[in-house]
């Protein structure tokens, strides 16, 4: 089996004495999406912090296109292609929109203009609030400006905490929309989702975690099928 | 009833030498509220940080008349700004390095960095002393008036005169282009957005690439430059004395605070609002009294609400009721 694009390979580790991680693997390949699921407590979040360096690991190996990045600092990721949006405070809310993009942008010297014009693109309602600030927008709204934040680094991957945290379902129905066109400019997304049917059925991938362990991993599809998970995690 | 007098009095003793004065505050409360809202604690050594600013400029300003180069009318102080200006920031950039930096690393809490900046404080104090000496200095050496009481009067025909001093008038031209230059930085210089960025969420900040260190080197500088002008200013309107500088704490603090810590609007609005108020409160206002009701019912008294002596007491009054019922400042600022 060929490498996966990103891969947090065989993960163990945790904030403090105590592993919050056991022998935990995630990976996404080239635009495609990858999801991790699971009950409160379970370390999803834990995991993507590990896969971006906001964690030190005791064991296992993070590896982007096969380069092993785990003592790179999450700058240093950044720069090497990947983006991360945070659950929570992910925007400068006292910024307009526009800064908001360009402050994601801070690393690259070259001309950001067609960057900014693609996410205002992929997200409009962006485009007529720029000069807003963007703490005044709302819950959608700010999830939008922290993907488009993100995305002006022009990252290989994006890695999302819980992107439809907080918002209606109508808003998360859009939302995950524009995930998939993401994903179909060829950028590998991993997240981390607590609205686990809907997002497995946009993933190519899913991962369910249980005590910062692998319960259960395969297609989205499979996941959504198979009886044990559905009885366990999805109610039914 | 004579109104024109009254406004002419009110102008001269109330109007002019509190907007001098304000203006003053806000550059001074700017810096404290730079420094909050990058390095997220109250630096209590920004009074003398001012009276370092200022002394290395009275020294600058003594060669410069040594070797005869001025600037009449304007003061040669205004010369010697640029290298008290780069001596204070490399003073903060040190400091920075020897003491803020080793508890920036360890991540320590707020208030710990306040009583560290307390110690930075009594060490600039020393520094200054030693300098320079601890007397009362009068540095400015430009033109006095613009305007004096007597060539008003004559201009006018009016009972009362109207000066202007050049220092006030320098005080607030100089202010009005420190603070234009400061909010084009902040708010059109990649840096300078940096810094906001900083300030605002300083985790994402971080995952975007911003470079802590540099925003903090590039805070440090501007404090330097904010500092040293706004003490600048101060002294060439009034005199230089360290003890003084040490006193201005207090308003400055009572701007930052009452305009919001964190806030650059802020502070310039709280260091007027805390002048207004303490220029009104401590003034004998007899003599525009006197202009406006007939004369049999002027009171005796001088009508001033407060001796001079008292004056912080009225930006420690006005700080203690913003904090009770907005806490955050007029302007939303941030709180720690």
């Amino acid at each position: 089996m060929a490498e996966p694009f990103l891969i947090g390979d065989r993960m163990t580790g945790g904030y403090g004495a105590a592993d919050i991680l056991h022998d935990c693997t995630v990976a996404v390949d080239k635009g495609q999406i990858a999801v991790i699921v699971g009950p409160n407590g379970a370390g999803k979040s834990t995991a993507m912090k590990a896969v971006f360096g906001m964690l030190r690991l005791r064991g296992g190996q993070v590896r982007l296109n096969g380069e092993d990045i785990t003592a790179l600092s999450p700058q240093d990721r950044v720069a090497k292609g990947m983006a991360f949006v945070p659950q929570t405070s992910n925007i400068f809310t006292s910024m307009t929109v526009e800064e908001n993009l360009e402050m994601g942008a801070f690393l690259r010297r070259d001309d950001i203009r067609p960057t900014i014009e693609q996410v205002y693109d992929l997200f409009p309602i962006l485009r007529d609030k720029r000069r807003q600030a963007a703490g005044e927008l709302s819950g959608g709204q700010r999830q939008q400006v922290a993907v488009g934040r993100a995305l002006m680094t022009q990252p290989k991957v994006l890695m999302l905490d819980e992107p439809t945290a907080g918002v209606s379902p109508i808003v998360m129905d859009e939302l995950f929309d524009r995930i998939i066109e993401v994903a179909r400019t060829g950028i590998s997304i991993l997240m981390v989702e607590q609205n686990a049917r809907q997002a497995l059925a946009i993933a190519d991938k899913g991962y369910v975690l249980v005590q910062g362990r692998n319960a259960y991993t395969d297609t989205g599809k499979a996941l959504l099928a198979d009886p044990d998970v559905r009885r366990s995690f999805l109610g039914g | 009833m004579d109104i024109l007098n009254a406004l002419v009095v009110f102008l001269n003793f109330v109007f002019i030498p509190a907007t001098a004065y304000g203006a003053q505050l806000a550059l001074g409360a700017l810096g404290v509220t730079l420094v909050f809202g990058i390095l997220r604690f109250s630096n209590f050594a920004h009074g003398d940080t001012m009276a370092f600013g200022t002394m290395v400029v009275i020294l600058f300003t003594w060669a410069f008349q040594a070797i005869g180069l001025t600037i009449a009318p304007l003061p040669t102080a205004l010369l010697a700004l640029p290298l008290g200006i780069g001596a204070t920031a490399l003073l903060l950039l040190g400091t920075d390095r020897v003491v803020y930096r080793f508890y920036r690393k360890q991540r320590t809490s707020p208030i710990i960095l306040v009583i560290v900046s307390m110690g930075v404080m009594f060490i600039m104090n020393g520094l200054v002393r030693f300098g320079i000496g601890v007397g009362d200095i009068n540095f400015d050496d430009g033109g006095r008036f613009l305007i004096t009481a007597r060539e008003f009067r004559e201009m006018t025909g009016l009972a009362e005169g109207l000066a202007i001093r050049s220092t006030q008038v320098i005080t607030v031209v100089t202010a009005a282009v420190a603070v234009a230059l400061l909010f084009w930085f902040l708010n059109r210089t990649r840096t300078g957005k940096s810094m906001r960025a900083f300030s605002d969420n300083e985790d994402l900040a971080l995952l975007s690439g911003i470079n802590p260190e540099r925003v903090v080197a590039v805070t440090w500088i501007l404090t330097a430059a904010l500092a040293t002008t706004a003490g600048v200013l101060y002294g060439l309107d009034k005199s230089f004395r360290a003890f003084v500088y040490f006193q201005l704490l207090l308003p400055i603090f009572a701007s930052a605070i009452v305009g919001g810590l964190g806030s650059p609007l802020g502070a310039i609005a709280g260091g007027f609002i805390i002048a207004y108020s303490e220029v009104m409160v401590t003034y004998a206002w007899r003599r525009v009294v006197t202009y406006l009701v007939p004369e049999e019912s002027v009171p005796s008294g001088l009508m001033q609400l407060m001796s001079t002596d008292y004056k912080f007491a009225v930006s420690f009054t006005i700080l203690v009721i913003v904090l009770l019922f907005r806490p955050t400042g007029l302007f939303r600022g941030q709180s720690s």
